[in-house]
This record gives structure tokens, C-alpha cells and sequence, in this order.
């Protein structure tokens, strides 16, 4: 009986998780324009979507800001957390707590603060600010992810590549980087992850007409939103699955 | 590793101009008022006004989200971390791919489920009932923020329990505590840390938010979110705004020394007992 509950429960909850997300694949099959009336299945917005330049537009945008993001705040943050464990603790302490704020700070906090810093330092909106705001935001998300796998690397690796003539660069590239490795690969994933989903900074630091998917769905809404934008979410969420589902095969065949 | 040191130097430039400075910047302005002078008039205004009933109002909302988040979530993790094993990490996957689908998109996917013509009025219809308006009220931005929330409270508490010692539930119940018991005197006190950084975890988007309530509470609702929003981008009034932050700041302190303070008597409690067990 209480397993039967329990399975119940989870099943409710989880059909609240996905309810939305189901109705919107179902509606981007939907050949009316009008939400909720199902007037007979189509393939029309799908069709729409690939000759739809703004929506096409905004998805390149945010892939290309989720990409420099990744690359540069992984520099950064690899770099900083390197650079910050061999301090002493109280110092790496009050380092880190400043590392928190971005972490913790709603969304919007940071987002006005990043916009009165750039109109202080005299920038134009757009893409530049954009890219800059979301280096930003994630950077701190990198360092957090590869402390920990520095913590584990005992010291006296890096030393004795010194001692035995490494150079500090070959003793970074060689020694410390393979042995982080799988922090810096979390810590890219998750700074891609964040910038993809970012709404709040986005709609903020951005500017001369430059949209990325989450800035046009919520200009969407206010005007009426497009039924493309349903077939592009399930398209999406196909390919979330599918790589979820190709990750998942990959580690059960290492283990 | 000394000689790595230098390799911080980006990050500390980062550091510095996007957080200290940033933040430096908008005390000025919510310190400043058009003229430039030093001035206090900004939270005056703020809680003088209107505004104030509307924090209060994002506090009430952002209360009721985190409480539903933990009534719902907490069983919900407990259930997670009592399957099979591979089961286990299925359902803890299924919680979180969501959260790669545009949440925006998710929160819009409501309307359409909500709305006059949405799918529960049509059900409704068909069925001969009467039709809900269920869109563009509190509930419904309630129920936004509770659905993109939920994960944010459900996966640190899986994670504490999960990592729960498996030989202090059998010692309790080897003690004589029958099953509601041992969840009372050990499972629950020892998932206090997960609880409290779920809840900081919900609570802090939730009282900021205002892309939620712009979605699903139409123009009803506003939160202070909403008007911080319209004094950067509609008013313009960016000392008014910035004044607002501040406000929200000071929140976040305090969920801060509330989940220090809650880990430590969490972390407390573990080593303690894991004491007593070694005895």
C-alpha cells in the first residue's frame, strides 16, 4: 500500500514537471495558430521556423554568446582557481566569499549592477556587453568546480615536475591540467549550461536589437507568442534527450 | 604551486570590476540622487511609498513559494533516495532535464495550459463543468515560480540523504525506534542542511523574480522585481532602481547567515552522532 503511494506521489509530481513541456511538443504539431483548440496535425511550423530570420537570429546569438563564454570564463576561472589555492587560507577565504556574491546575488542584482558598470565605463549595449555580462556570471561557477580537484592533487606533484625541470608553463600543461581535468570539463559544461538558459542578465546587458532565444520568447509573449517558437522548444528538447541519453551510454560503458 | 600564483591575475581583474566595483556602483547610485549629492531620499521614497507593499507582497509570494516547494519537494527526495539504485539516478535525471529546456519557454507552456481557451477550460467544457479563470492571478505566478523552483529544493536534499550513513538508520533501529521514528530522531534532524540550502536556494530567485510574474500574473501582479525592472528599462529612474537592489541584498544576507548557521549545527550534529556511533 504505501509502495503504491509512493509511486502515486512521484508520478504526480513528475507529471507536474513534464505537463508543460508535453503540451508544447504537442502543440507545435498543431495546425491552427489559436493555443489549446487542436485543429489537426501539421508540420507548417516547423517549415516556418527555418525561414523565420529573427527566431534563426536570436538561436544563433545564443549560441555563439554560450560558446566564447564557455571558452573564455574557463580560461579565467581555471587560471584563478590555479592561481588562488598555493594562498594562505584566510586570504583564499575572503577570495572565495567575493567568488559567492555572483553565485548567490539574484539575478537581477547583477544584472543592474553590470548595467550601471557599463554605462559608467561608456559602452553600447549589444553584443559585446552581452557576451562580456555572461563571462561574468559564470566565471565563478568555474572556479568553484575546479577547487575541489585541485584540493585532492597533493602538492609534491607539481614539485617534483619542477624539481625534475619542467618549466611552470609545462608543469600547467603537462602536470596540473590532466590532473583537473574533469573539474574543467564540469566547469565548461555547467558556464555553457548557465549562458544558454540565462534570461535575467541577458534581458538586461543587451542592447541594438541583438535577441537571444530568451529575450525573444519573453518579447514574444508580450505581443503574442508564435507558434514556431514550439517547434523550435521541442526540437530543442530532442536534442537535450539525445544527448543526455548518449552521455549516459558513454559512462555506463567506461564503468 | 607558488609560481602559479601570477596565473590568477585575470581572475582577480574579473573579480574586481564585475563584482566589487559593480556592486560599489550601485550603493553610489542608490546613494546618489539625480543631482549626484550624497543623499538618502531614494529609501525614503522607497518606504514611504507604494513600493513597500509591494515588497511586502514579493515576501508573502516568495514565502508561500518556498514553503509549497518544501512540502512537495521534501517527500519527493525522500522517495528518490529510497528506490533501487538505478532507478534512483533515472528519476534524479528526470528532475533535472527541464531544467535544459528554456525556462522561459516551460513558463509559457502554462498559458497554454491555464489560459480562457487552454486546456483545462477545454476539458472542463467538454466535460459539461464550469469554466476556472486560473490565468493571470497570484495562484498562477505561484504556481510558475513553484514549478521552475522545485528542482532547486529537491536536489540538495536527495543529495544529503543519499549520502546519509546507511548504519545509523539500522543502529536506530536496532535501538528499538520503529520506522517513523528513526525519520523523526535521525533522517530528518541529519537532511537539515540540505532543507536549509534548498530553501535559501528557492526563496532568493523567488523574491527577485519578475520574468515569471510578466508571463503568468499578466499585469496584475507585481512583485519588486517587476519594479525595479520598469525603473531601468521604462522610467529610467536608475537610482530609484538601484536603491531597490539594495533592498533585495540585504535579504540575501540574511538567508546567508540563516544557512550558515543551519549547516553548521548540520554538520554538528553528523560528526557528533558519527561519535557516539564509533563508541
Amino acid at each position: 500500500m504505501s509502495k503504491f503511494i509512493k509511486r502515486f506521489y512521484l508520478f504526480l509530481v513528475y507529471g507536474f514537471l513534464y505537463a508543460p513541456i508535453i503540451v508544447l511538443i504537442i502543440f507545435s504539431f498543431n495546425e491552427g495558430r489559436t493555443r489549446g483548440s487542436w485543429d489537426g496535425f501539421s508540420l507548417i511550423w516547423y517549415k516556418k521556423l527555418f525561414s523565420d530570420k529573427e527566431i534563426l537570429s536570436a538561436v544563433y546569438h545564443t549560441f555563439l554568446v554560450a560558446s566564447i563564454t564557455t571558452v573564455v570564463s574557463t580560461i579565467i576561472g581555471v587560471l584563478g582557481a590555479i592561481g588562488i589555492s598555493p594562498y594562505r587560507k584566510k586570504l583564499r577565504a575572503a577570495i572565495l566569499g567575493i567568488n559567492q556574491i555572483p553565485v548567490l546575488n539574484p539575478d537581477i542584482v547583477m544584472a543592474v549592477g553590470l548595467m550601471v558598470l557599463y554605462r559608467i565605463l561608456g559602452l553600447d549595449f549589444g553584443l559585446v556587453t552581452l557576451i562580456l555580462a555572461h563571462i561574468a556570471f559564470t566565471v565563478p561557477y568555474v572556479v568553484l568546480s575546479v577547487l575541489p580537484k585541485l584540493k585532492q592533487m597533493p602538492s609534491s606533484l607539481p614539485e617534483a615536475a619542477m624539481d625534475l625541470g619542467a618549466t611552470p608553463s609545462q608543469t600547467l600543461t603537462k602536470v596540473i591540467i590532466p590532473y583537473i581535468k574533469p573539474g574543467i570539463f564540469s566547469g565548461a559544461l555547467m558556464a555553457f549550461t548557465l549562458s544558454i538558459d540565462d534570461f535575467v542578465i541577458s534581458f538586461f546587458t543587451t542592447g541594438n536589437g541583438i535577441e537571444t532565444v530568451s529575450t525573444l520568447v519573453f518579447s514574444m509573449a508580450r505581443r503574442g507568442i508564435n507558434p514556431e517558437i514550439n517547434a523550435l522548444s521541442a526540437i530543442m528538447f530532442i536534442i537535450v534527450l539525445f544527448l543526455l541519453v548518449l552521455m549516459n551510454l558513454r559512462t555506463e560503458k567506461v564503468t | 604551486m607558488r609560481s602559479f600564483k601570477k596565473a590568477a591575475t585575470p581572475y582577480f581583474i574579473w573579480a574586481l570590476l564585475f563584482i566589487v566595483i559593480s556592486l560599489l556602483m550601485v550603493l553610489y547610485y542608490a546613494f546618489t540622487g539625480e543631482s549626484g549629492n550624497f543623499s538618502t531620499e531614494n529609501f525614503v521614497r522607497f518606504f514611504a511609498g507604494s513600493s513597500l507593499g509591494t515588497l511586502w507582497r514579493s515576501l508573502k509570494i516568495a514565502f508561500f513559494t518556498t514553503l509549497i516547494c518544501l512540502v512537495v519537494g521534501y517527500p519527493l527526495a525522500y522517495a528518490i533516495s529510497r528506490l533501487e539504485a538505478r532507478y534512483r539516478t533515472l528519476a534524479i535525471m528526470l528532475i533535472m532535464v527541464p531544467m535544459w529546456m528554456n525556462f522561459l519557454l516551460r513558463t509559457y507552456a502554462w498559458v497554454t495550459i491555464l489560459s480562457k481557451n487552454g486546456v483545462i477550460n477545454s476539458f472542463l467544457r467538454y466535460i459539461g463543468a464550469a469554466e476556472l479563470d486560473l490565468l493571470y492571478r497570484e495562484g498562477a505566478v505561484i504556481l510558475g515560480m513553484v514549478y521552475n523552483f522545485l528542482p532547486f529544493m529537491v536536489l540538495p536534499i536527495f543529495t544529503v540523504i543519499d549520502k546519509m550513513d546507511e548504519g545509523l538508520i539500522e543502529a536506530a533501529a536496532d535501538l528499538g525506534c520503529n520506522k517513523l521514528m528513526t525519520f523523526i530522531k535521525v533522517i530528518f534532524p541529519l537532511s537539515l542542511p540540505g532543507v536549509a540550502s534548498g530553501i535559501s536556494m528557492v526563496f532568493i530567485p523567488a523574491i527577485s523574480t519578475f520574468e515569471i510574474t510578466t508571463l503568468l500574473g499578466g499585469n496584475k501582479t507585481n512583485l519588486i522585481g517587476n519594479v525595479i525592472e520598469q525603473q531601468f528599462t521604462v522610467t529610467g529612474d536608475w537610482h530609484y532602481g538601484s536603491a531597490m537592489s539594495v533592498v533585495l541584498m540585504v535579504f540575501l544576507l540574511f538567508s546567508l547567515i540563516f544557512t550558515r548557521g543551519e549547516d553548521e549545527m548540520g554538520t554538528g550534529s553528523v560528526t557528533s552522532t558519527a561519535e557516539v556511533d564509533r563508541e
